[in-house]
């Protein structure tokens, strides 16, 4: 079947220059994400998530080791999630309580009620959350790579696009800026193969995506995205050379989006014994677990343990916010501009 | 003091905010060695490199989004738009991601958009347009268009200054055509959000913008010389947020008012401003607020077919006559 497709660069055989920590580390990161997902399913089947929820399931692994390989740390390197890169900013730092407070609109939520899921930033912690128009935080990335550049830091940004997301102008006319201008950004591409109902042959003519490098004069690899030590030494290698002043690279993570575009959407155009060989063979928890345990880099008892933390880190986080209050109504008015703090309500308000 | 042209003026200020403030970079299409289409940039690159005034590929969507990008980490970058036709282009960008950034996510985003608009000039359809309507109804999004030399130069300052995207219209039927006496080496700003009477009078008002300004001002002159009526013309100078004080005092002054803009009319800024003064001046209205606009067709070329779709100096003596009359 064409979407299985075998690994293109094979993962390290040491880790690239991780310690046990750091691998473990990273194993937390990979728990901790589809935990609190499992968690905000539980609570849109309760109604406490407001709006669509949208699972990373079967592709957090090249989220979270692709933004592992960041500089990160107070005003460090900086990356753009996409919906489902939910891990990605954990890693940044991105608290589970805000993620959890955001789905379910509570007036403390990073935006306050304004935005949903994942939508938000923190720029010093070193993320910028997505805007629902694909391909725009691609110009955006390059522009805040252009002011590295322009400053002389050395420093690199970091964007997601999705497979079907490179179909956007916005993509096209970010990345050859950016190139262009030789910017220190890392684009990482990701194949999960459903652009919401759409595969990846009504959406490009190109097998792909790394192919598409080509076309900006920029380096372009395909990894396999369950692979993360692979993604990580793709990303960490990427990313030294934008450091280093060697512009744009572009990562083609191959990956699988594991349930439909949201909950609520039953991927009735998914076939079933896809989906089940990707759940079975090929998820990057279990394979990087099961990697960890061959390679005798930890022990079993110690992934157990991660394992009980992370449940009881979104349990702790869950019960914190869980019953907290959305934003009153007339706060809707405040901050469209750095002054007047607030608009006036209509007339009528007060009749 | 020194007679400069609206275009030497905005020349001034942005060369002036350059010098100032070293966060402030250009980016554009031919804005660095070539100077721009319209030479508003020429010398720019020779005084502060190529790094602070960037030649771009045609990609209105990355120049503004990248300049989001730069604003958010602090700088004040100003893009220009070759013509402002082409800001359509970058009308996601813009309305989705730029103008709701401090709202959604409290990220500032101090960028300006700056470009050549407007016709008179035969330009066609695609290289005379206002655009302002388009944008007018973005909240999060602040939009000044200057009629005098010395709002070119005050409010470009101030724009770049402004904490807010501000998308700066500049009339390139003035850029050569007006000239005004600057004082020099003076902070000169005009602030945002402040109109400003370009003629007083006492029987009937015209809001205007832009261009048209310098059409009301020939407009009243006659209507003072031919028919004795004092016509008040005031020039919004910024279109939002818009000066209600400043168009509810001049209503209540002459009780009649005109409003005349180059842009079309269906769903026009003119629109806007006569539903505030019903809302909020109704009782001091002796006349209908009536419109003089373009017609609501794509700008065209010929010379005969432009000058009737544009609103002429002597359309606005007509219909000022005529609610003079009421």
């Amino acid at each position: 079947m064409a979407s299985r497709a075998a690994p293109t660069a094979q993962s390290p055989p040491v880790p690239g220059g991780l310690t046990r920590e750091q691998l473990l580390d990273i194993y937390r990161y990979l728990r901790l994400t589809r935990t609190l997902e499992e968690r905000l399913v539980a609570l849109y089947r309760q109604s406490k998530v407001i709006g669509g929820l949208f699972r990373s399931l079967g592709q957090e692994g090249e989220s979270v080791a692709s933004a592992y390989a960041l500089d990160r740390g107070p005003n460090r390197d900086i990356l753009s999630p996409l919906i489902r890169n939910l891990g990605s900013m954990l890693v940044m730092g991105a608290q589970p309580i805000q993620i959890l407070r955001q789905y379910m609109a509570k007036a403390e939520s990073p935006t306050r009620g304004r935005e949903l899921n994942v939508h938000f930033n923190d720029l010093e912690r070193g993320y910028l959350g997505q805007i629902s128009h694909l391909g725009d935080m691609v110009p955006v990335m390059a522009g805040i790579a252009l002011t590295f550049k322009l400053r002389g830091e050395r420093r690199v940004g970091l964007v997601y696009i999705g497979d079907g997301a490179t179909s956007t102008g916005t993509f096209h006319e970010g990345l050859n800026f950016a190139a262009v201008q030789r910017v220190p950004l890392v684009v990482i591409a990701e194949y999960n193969r459903w652009a919401y109902s759409t595969p990846p042959e009504k959406q490009f003519a190109v097998k792909d995506l790394a192919e598409k490098a080509k076309g900006y004069g920029i380096p372009g690899v395909t990894v396999d995205g369950n692979d993360v030590l692979a993604v990580y030494e793709a990303t960490r290698s990427a990313v030294e050379r934008a450091r280093a002043g060697d512009g744009v690279h572009l990562i083609e993570v191959k990956t699988y989006r594991r349930k439909g575009h949201a909950e609520h959407d039953d991927q009735h155009y998914v076939p079933k014994d896809e989906l089940d060989w990707w759940a079975k063979e090929n998820d990057p928890v279990d394979r990087y677990a099961k990697r960890l345990r061959q390679s005798e880099w930890v022990e079993e008892r110690e992934l157990q343990a991660i394992d009980g933390q992370a449940k009881a880190e979104i349990d702790q986080a869950t019960d914190a916010c869980v019953d907290e209050p959305l934003p009153p109504g007339a706060s809707a008015l405040a901050g469209v501009y750095a002054g007047p703090p607030a608009l006036p309500p209509h007339w009528y308000r007060s009749l | 003091m020194a007679e400069v042209t609206y275009l030497e003026a905005l020349r001034q200020g942005l060369w002036e905010e350059m010098e100032r403030d070293p966060s402030v970079f250009i980016l554009g299409e031919d804005v660095g060695a070539y100077g721009g289409a319209f030479k508003v940039t020429e010398g720019f690159t020779k005084r502060f490199g190529e790094e602070r005034v960037i030649d771009t590929p045609i990609s209105e969507a990355a120049i503004v989004g990248a300049a989001a990008g730069a604003a958010h980490m602090g700088m004040r970058p100003v893009a220009e738009m070759q013509f402002i036709d082409f800001i359509s282009c970058a009308y996601d960008m813009l309305t989705n991601y730029v103008a709701t950034a401090r709202y959604r996510a409290g990220l500032a985003t101090p960028i300006v958009v700056r470009g050549p608009c407007g016709g008179y000039v035969r330009g066609g359809p695609f290289h005379s347009q206002n655009p302002e309507a388009a944008f007018f109804h973005t909240p999060g999004l602040k939009i000044v268009y200057p009629a005098t030399a010395r709002d070119a130069k005050g409010l470009i300052k101030a724009s770049i200054r402004d904490d807010d995207p501000v998308i700066y219209l500049e009339h390139k039927w003035l850029y050569r055509r007006i000239k005004e006496q600057l004082p020099e080496g003076e902070d000169l700003l005009t602030p945002i959000g402040e109109a400003r009477v370009a003629r007083e009078g006492k029987d009937l008002s015209i809001v205007t913008y832009g261009a048209t300004v310098w059409k009301s001002l020939e407009a009243a002159e006659q209507l003072a010389k031919d028919d004795g009526l004092a016509v008040e013309v005031l020039d919004l100078r910024t279109l939002l947020p818009m000066d209600d004080t400043a168009i509810m005092r001049t209503v209540e002054k002459t009780n009649k008012v005109l409003i005349v803009h180059e842009d079309t009319r269906t769903g026009g800024v003119a629109g806007e401003i006569a539903a505030r003064i019903n809302e909020q001046a109704f009782a001091w209205l002796d006349g209908p607020i009536m419109r003089v606009t373009a017609h609501d067709v794509p700008l065209p070329y010929a010379p005969t077919l432009e000058d009737f779709v544009l609103p002429q100096t002597e359309d606005i003596v007509k219909a000022a006559r005529w609610l003079a009359a009421y």
